[in-house]
């Protein structure tokens, strides 16, 4: 996950360079729209050509159906709101919830109180350790160990789900590496 | 396709074989124990694209338990018993000799006919006449050196079989299914997340598998001949470790609700689930015994993950492995007098077979990463998963530990190997 918001991230840039091309190609064709939104000088019309590419990439986003990372009132894609945070980080071998998560578990779990219809995925993780099916079930564990965090919060069962990836998302040698980003909870909100 | 490379690879290594001890198939120990035997090549053999007794005699040399001839250069090649002359084979030390011809017949059909005769009794140890299309070439040929193996040896032979696995090339991961030599490999299901967990029906018309498709773990049934399928378990949570029942009615799953990993059982129609084990360990790659009495399974109830077993009638479950820190993935012999599962042994993860009746435990392979274990159909080879130089292969180990060979894909992973039952 944190590689996939990693990847995000570079997609808005690459689609908001895209669009701002594609805007300045189009500039010359919708002079109508800068006329209607600033009297006159030309610093205005680059900003209103920005926005309108802004408009433009978030849009292609949504289509992509991957999360968005913009400011656009929902605070779990609010860069700056602690909500999107989503990545929790295990020791080896363990399932224990580490202290320095609270903030984000709290956060999450408040949402999800101030949003009773909303839904979350817990997904598992685990290092390439070990056979397959073993780690789904070490994974599941993670998550459900997150899920119980949020129920101390007072979350109900009904808006997660836990689930897992067990090892099948590791990205890490574990002969070469610590595999320490491997072993983690992520958290997926409903639509994302 | 895919395991082309792979083919020539092993036919290459074959070869080497022949003239400079084995490579591929590394044979330790036994050796003078080989039946020496001849597989003439079959009359006639032009007239099919794929030579019946090349496929014969590597699938009895990969065996490791025969000694398989060279025929090429010498004089006299029969095709019948009428022609073979004992006494070069006698000299040969040749304990046993393989005739055979193929007729084309109307429909395009192959006639394909053998004999296997004893060389110093100078009788007929068995014979059989087959009608086939081409594509069943390769199959016919299989049988015979499965008839060959049982005559031999005594036991059954399993070269008439088919093993599916994942394959991940680039991001793309497939199901598979081929040969037991390697040969035809057939897509099943290919997918852009991962699929992991492929099990045979009793049958071999289905494969069970779980797919990552819909971003959760969800148990799908697909008929191999009309590649139809269907959901078998999609619930909340994890659906995954599906294993048929020895009568194909039902599966062992694990489901997990919002909770640790539980072994249930399911009728192949998805009706009837039913929770089997209720623990707050985790409790996972079900399978049950051959007789269908007991389901054993993954559990790390007393700490660390052990393998235990439970009645389908009830009751508590009870451990099965006692030696090591680390103990998964059972799968049984299909006689039952053995199980093959995973051990951690001081972090190198390795396949160990325990017999049933004495609970002696041999090591079978060396690590460090090998998994999913599963038995030849006729209980004497043991393939699996292992990683060689970084990346998925697939290697078989005679359950004597005697006999090693190994399957490489020079295009990507291979893994989650599963052997299959016999052909018809």
């Amino acid at each position: 996950m944190i590689r996939k918001t990693v990847i995000n991230t570079k997609l808005i840039t690459a689609l908001s360079l895209a669009a701002l091309l594609v805007a300045c190609k189009s500039t010359p064709i919708t002079p109508v729209k800068v006329e209607d939104k600033s009297p006159t000088t030309a610093s205005t019309s680059t900003d209103a050509t920005v926005a309108v590419a802004d408009a433009n990439a978030v849009k292609e986003l949504s289509i992509d159906g991957n999360a968005i990372a913009s400011a656009d009132g929902n605070p779990l894609r609010d860069p700056n709101n602690i909500l999107s945070k989503r990545n929790i980080y295990f020791d080896y071998d363990s399932d224990a919830v580490k202290v320095e998560y609270r903030a984000i578990v709290e956060a999450h779990a408040k949402y999800l109180l101030a949003h009773p219809d909303a839904k979350m995925m817990l997904q598992g993780n685990t290092d390439e350790r070990g056979t397959r099916e073993y780690n789904l079930s070490l994974g599941q564990r993670r998550s459900v160990a997150v899920k119980k965090s949020l129920n101390l919060f007072g979350v109900q069962d009904s808006q997660i789900e836990t689930i897992s990836n067990g090892e099948e998302k590791a990205t890490q040698n574990c002969a070469g590496e610590a595999c320490d980003k491997d072993r983690r909870v992520d958290i997926v909100h409903q639509g994302e | 396709m895919k395991l082309n490379k792979l083919i020539a690879f092993l036919a290459s290594l074959l070869l080497t074989s022949v003239s400079n001890a084995a490579l591929d198939i590394d044979i330790s120990g036994g050796s003078s124990q080989q039946i020496p035997i001849a597989v003439v090549p079959f009359g006639n053999s032009a007239v099919t694209k794929d030579s019946i007794s090349d496929i014969i005699n590597a699938d009895l040399r990969r065996s490791g338990l025969f000694k398989v001839l060279e025929t090429r250069g010498m004089a006299n090649l029969p095709t019948t018993p009428a022609q073979i002359k004992y006494a070069e084979w006698l000299a040969l030390q040749s304990q046993a000799v393989t005739v055979g011809s193929v007729d084309p017949i109307a429909g395009g059909r192959f006639k394909v006919s053998f004999q296997l005769m004893d060389v110093l009794k100078q009788t007929q140890l068995a014979g059989m006449d087959y009608q086939i299309t081409p594509s069943q070439v390769r199959t016919t040929a299989h049988k015979i050196a499965d008839i060959i193996y049982q005559k031999l040896t005594g036991e059954p032979g399993a070269f008439a079989s088919r093993i599916a696995y994942i394959t991940k090339i680039g991001k793309r991961y497939a199901l598979q299914v081929a040969d037991a030599d390697g040969f035809n490999p057939q897509t099943v299901v290919s997918s852009n997340e991962p699929i992991i967990s492929p099990a045979w029906s009793p049958d071999g018309t289905k494969l069970a598998y779980v797919s990552f498709e819909k971003k959760k773990p969800i148990i799908y049934v697909q008929s191999l001949t009309s590649g139809s399928r269907e959901v078998l378990a999609n619930f909340k949570g994890n659906n995954s470790a599906p294993s048929w029942s020895p009568d194909g009615s039902k599966l062992a799953i694990v489901l997990t609700y919002g909770a640790n990993s539980q072994v249930h059982t399911i009728n192949a129609n998805g009706s009837d689930l039913k929770l089997i084990t209720k623990s707050n360990a985790i409790d996972t790659e079900p399978v049950f015994s051959p007789d269908g009495s007991h389901i054993y399974f993954t559990s790390d109830r007393g700490g660390k993950p052990q393998i235990y077993k439970v009645s389908l009638s009830g009751g508590t479950p009870s451990r099965v492995t006692f030696e090591g820190s680390y103990n998964v993935s059972p799968k049984f012999s299909p006689d039952g007098k053995l199980l093959a599962y995973i051990r951690n042994d001081g972090g190198k993860f390795k396949v160990a077979i325990q017999d049933m009746a004495s609970g002696q435990v041999q090591m079978l392979s060396e690590g460090s990463q090998d998994e999913s274990p599963s038995f030849a159909p006729n209980g004497r080879v043991i393939l699996y998963a292992t990683k060689v130089r970084g990346r998925g292969a697939l290697a078989a180990v005679s359950s004597d530990g005697k006999v090693r060979q190994r399957l490489n894909d020079a295009a990507g992973d291979l893994r989650e190997p599963a052997w299959g039952p016999l052909l018809n």
